[in-house]
């Protein structure tokens, strides 16, 4: 058994008995990239030395009974959050070398937790894609099947702890970007609730939508990291105050009285068959473990893909309006005049997607449209949310596929951006809604590629969440399962 | 057409983006398709409907408006393409 394959809990039960230190499993982490990293592609930046000097410090604040949770445990993050000790460059040019003046919260927080952080993991740029090929550096190879797409936009966090290259990462998720990812890599990935975890220091894509959140190798460890990430900071003004329970303690209960929903809305026209079986067998297991199942109704789901299509644009616009050459990032210095200087930077900077998105939203906003394109969505968002808050009147959770499909080949649909937006039809709504939502492996279709169920509850229900997928882990057999990288 | 290529060219003036002909005619086509989609929001009767700009029950993040260090004006510079020690450097504005 090597040291990378292990999980993050197993890991430690390791180091507080002693059988390894941190620095023993640093060096077979850093081994294991080595060897999988030119297939993987996953890491914008690993810190070599940095991580083994913090390695040591673990191991001496181990040895002083100075161990907090996450104690001597190698992780990566995605390149959206802001660190003073590497670039920040969030897949664009824009930001290529910027290393940010201070760290993002959830930085510091996993740095509190006494863990050791390895790198920063590749993405699309500004968050912007389902697929992390429109990263600037590299684009993210899914670890079970070469050529294949990890997904996103936090494709290089599923790919990295696929690939075992990390024990767990951050990513971030606006619409499907933590749970689409790792639904097509099989790791567990969590959205909480919006604003139950800071977002102070993530570079911003649609400030309504997005939310911080783990991609992990099993359900506990997903716990693990949101015990450690979760919580309010006087930083981040749409954060909430309320308490956080410890995500561990549900985990064992049974699922006996819990009602799980199945959205009829989420199982329809171009749902792979091979999804639709996988989730359908999860369904079993989870009425096995003691659940009932009870079809419910999202009735404007059909309308989320166009909801989503214009408000996430309309805020990234806005929020990307900083980006000019000015104070920070990327400035094409053959300007004469200031408003050439603007034009030149941002269109130089900016790849087609971002650009794209841009226009979206500038459009939406600007006189005379405004009303038609963005009021409106931010209406029929209501209907949504309102969809939701009916349903979770009659369930505790509901379950259903993340990604209509397993992974595509890297390439595909590529000049087809509609066709790119369509396949985030199923994990978009719980943005909308700021619900909590989650992707726990449930299956592989008959090419080995990993399929994942989606979890949602009502907000800060992401207990509901944990016990349910630990149930669903339990017994769907897929745990332990690793991808053959050559 | 939802949007010629005339308004494209105009809102990429608005968003401080210059595009070349092949990325107008490029974006034209994506940007009618992605708008033609969105259309089908018209389907809904959405009078009277609120709009939610925020999912969670919270109006405003009040503190105390006290005096607390921030950022030293040397980080403040740090990232800048071009500085002076003292502010941002840019192109001449005036002529």
């Amino acid at each position: 058994m090597e040291y990378f394959s292990l999980t993050a809990h197993e890991a430690l039960r390791l180091l507080e008995s002693g059988e390894v230190s941190s620095m023993a499993l640093t060096e077979s982490v850093l081994a294991r990239i080595d060897a999988v990293e030119p297939t993987v592609q996953a890491y914008l930046t690993l810190d070599r030395e940095g991580v083994l000097r913090q390695a040591e410090q673990a191991d001496i604040a181990r040895k002083k009974g100075q161990a907090g949770p996450l104690c001597g445990i190698p992780l990566a993050i995605k390149d959206a959050f802001c660190t003073t000790t590497m670039p920040t460059t969030c897949g664009s040019r824009m930001l290529e070398h910027f290393v940010a003046p201070y760290e993002a919260t959830v930085v510091t927080k996993l740095a509190q937790a006494g863990s050791i952080l390895l790198g920063k993991l590749a993405m699309d740029e500004f968050a912007m894609g389902s697929t992390s090929e429109t990263c600037a550096f590299k684009v993210p190879h899914n670890p079970w099947k070469k050529g294949y797409v990890a997904g996103g936009s936090s494709g290089g966090s599923a790919a990295a702890v696929a690939a075992d290259e990390c024990f767990a990462s951050l990513g971030s998720d606006t619409g499907g970007s933590i749970r689409q990812p790792a639904s097509l890599c099989g790791t567990v990935g969590m959205k909480p609730t919006y604003g139950r975890v800071s977002r102070y220091g993530l570079v911003a894509f649609a400030s309504s939508l997005d939310q911080v959140g783990p991609l992990t190798k099993d359900v506990r460890d997903c716990a693990l990291m949101m015990n450690a990430i979760c919580g309010y900071d006087p930083q981040d003004s749409t954060s909430i105050d309320q308490p956080v329970p410890d995500y561990r303690t549900s985990l064992q209960a049974g699922l006996k009285g819990v009602k799980i929903g199945i959205p009829r809305e989420y199982f329809g026209q171009g749902l792979d068959p091979e999804v639709d079986q996988a989730v359908r067998q999860g369904m079993a297991m989870l009425k096995e473990a003691g659940a009932e199942l009870i079809e419910v109704s999202l009735p404007h789901t059909d309308y989320c893909v166009a909801v989503f299509y214009l408000i996430a644009p309309a805020e990234a616009s806005s929020n990307l309006a900083c980006f000019d050459g000015v104070r920070y990032g990327f400035r094409d210095r053959s300007a004469d005049s200031l408003i050439e200087m603007y034009n030149k930077t941002r269109s130089h900077g900016f790849g087609d997607e971002v650009k794209r998105r841009i226009l979206i939203g500038t459009y939406a906003l600007s006189s005379g449209y405004y009303d038609a394109f963005y009021k409106k969505a931010s209406q029929v968002r209501t209907l949504i949310k309102e969809d939701f808050a009916r349903v979770f009147t009659t369930c505790d959770l509901m379950v259903s596929p993340v990604c209509p499909t397993p992974a595509w080949k890297i390439g595909d649909m590529a000049d087809d951006p509609l066709a790119k937006y369509l396949s985030d039809i199923l994990t978009l709504s719980t943005n909308l809604a700021g619900v909590p939502g989650m992707s726990v492996p449930c299956g592989f279709s008959r090419d080995g590629l990993p399929i994942g169920m989606q979890l949602q509850a009502a907000h800060f229900n992401e207990d509901v969440l944990l016990r349910t997928a630990y149930n669903l882990e339990q017994r769907a057999g897929v745990v332990g399962k690793k991808p053959v990288i050559a | 057409m939802k949007i010629t290529r005339d308004e494209v060219q105009h809102v990429a003036a608005l968003a401080r983006l210059d595009l070349n002909d092949a990325e107008v005619d490029r974006m034209t086509g994506q940007l009618n398709a992605i708008l033609t989609y969105v259309a089908k929001l018209d389907e809904l009767d959405t009078a009277g409907v609120v709009v939610t700009t925020h999912t969670q029950p919270m109006i405003n993040a009040f503190r105390e408006d006290e005096v607390r260090p921030s950022l030293p004006r040397e980080q403040a510079l740090a990232n800048s393409p071009e500085q002076n020690g003292e502010s941002f450097v840019v192109p001449r504005v005036i002529g």
